[in-house]
């Protein structure tokens, strides 16, 4: 059976478009430290392909995409680097 | 810092950069410089650092707008014409960016003056038009520790050189002394082609944001040379000198004297 991840913040940015579902969600990445993880809902499908790539350039650590609903994705992000 | 839901979109192309980020934006939204001219190389300088959103800008000039400026000086428009040149770049840069703080300064720098209006910035930019301001501001920053940008057009060519006090190379070092007058060209000699100071200028907004975020490489211990006619960029190295009049181990210049010079100010 599969660990449950447990995120230490989620962030609801559903109805935010590209660029700024990614400035919002490394924004607030920023703001938490290193080994904890960051829930993102949100409903903008480039999205859910473009944030988990730019995350991964940025040396974080992705650990799951996952489309919840009709329209949502929700992405779970470990910060790995400061 | 907690950026505003403006903030954020106005400044996503800076935070979206590995390299700046929401931090280095703080670090941009906090930084205070201070600039000198606001002519041909101080429009761009200001205009960009403005767009940047770094939060204090001090701009000292006591000219005043003329039609002739408007062929390269941005900042400034025929609305402007007669107007101090520090009120119309002020009323330009709070128009553009309302987050940044432009304190005007309408007055001559002097060997008097200069110190204290510079003590309370983290960076000076000289986007002068004469020597003996170039020399009178390079002389005080390295007295005070200050990273200096400077830049410098005539005609078809600029350069640009960043000074940081103690790490690296300054103005003197390049060159010791003042040119005599007879070597520096007169107003009629002095044309310039209007996009140079805009090229130049940027390199010089560049190096501050580079400064401030503590990213990459400046022109330390450098000169860059840009040859518009050819297109061709050169750095030339130009090595601490340790025999410097100023920063020097030996410092002969140790307070700030007199600059005055006979120069023709076009």
């Amino acid at each position: 059976m599969e660990e449950e991840i447990i995120p230490d913040k989620r962030i609801d940015i559903r109805g935010l478009k590209c660029p700024y579902t990614f400035v919002r969600s490394k924004l607030t990445l920023e703001a938490m430290n290193t080994g904890e993880v960051l829930e993102i809902l949100l409903d903008y499908p480039e999205a859910s392909i473009s944030i988990p790539k730019s995350m991964q350039d940025h040396g974080q650590r992705v650990l799951t995409v996952e489309k919840v609903n009709d329209k949502d994705w929700i992405i779970i992000i470990r910060k790995e680097k400061d | 810092m907690e950026f505003t839901d403006d903030q954020v979109i106005r400044y996503s192309r800076h935070i979206i950069l590995p390299e700046v980020g929401g931090k280095g934006q703080a670090k941009i939204s906090a930084a205070k410089v201070f600039l000198i001219g606001a002519g041909g190389l101080g429009s761009p300088i200001s205009y960009y650092l403005a767009a940047a959103g770094v939060g204090r800008i001090a701009i000292v000039d006591d000219d005043v707008v003329d039609l002739s400026n408007l062929q390269r000086q941005i900042l400034h428009s025929t609305k402007t014409v007669g107007v101090a040149k520090v009120e119309s770049a002020k009323a330009t840069l709070e128009a553009l960016n309302p987050d940044v703080e432009i304190i005007a300064i309408k007055d001559r720098l002097t060997p008097e003056n200069i110190l204290g209006y510079i003590k309370d910035y983290d960076i000076v930019i000289d986007g002068s038009d004469n020597f003996p301001t170039r020399y009178l501001v390079n002389d005080a920053c390295v007295i005070s520790g200050k990273p200096l940008s400077s830049g410098a057009v005539l005609k078809f060519e600029g350069q640009v050189t960043t000074i940081i006090p103690k790490e690296g190379h300054c103005y003197r070092c390049l060159f010791e002394e003042m040119p005599p007058d007879g070597l520096v060209p007169s107003c009629q000699e002095g044309g310039v082609l209007g996009v140079l100071p805009g090229i130049i200028g940027g390199l010089q907004a560049m190096e501050v944001l580079k400064i401030i975020l503590g990213k990459g490489d400046v022109l330390i211990n450098t000169l860059l040379i840009y040859d518009a006619l050819r297109t061709n960029f050169r750095k030339v190295k130009v090595p601490k000198n340790p025999e410097c009049p100023v920063c020097g181990k030996t410092p002969s210049i140790t307070k700030l004297g007199n600059y005055e010079a006979n120069y023709c100010r076009a």
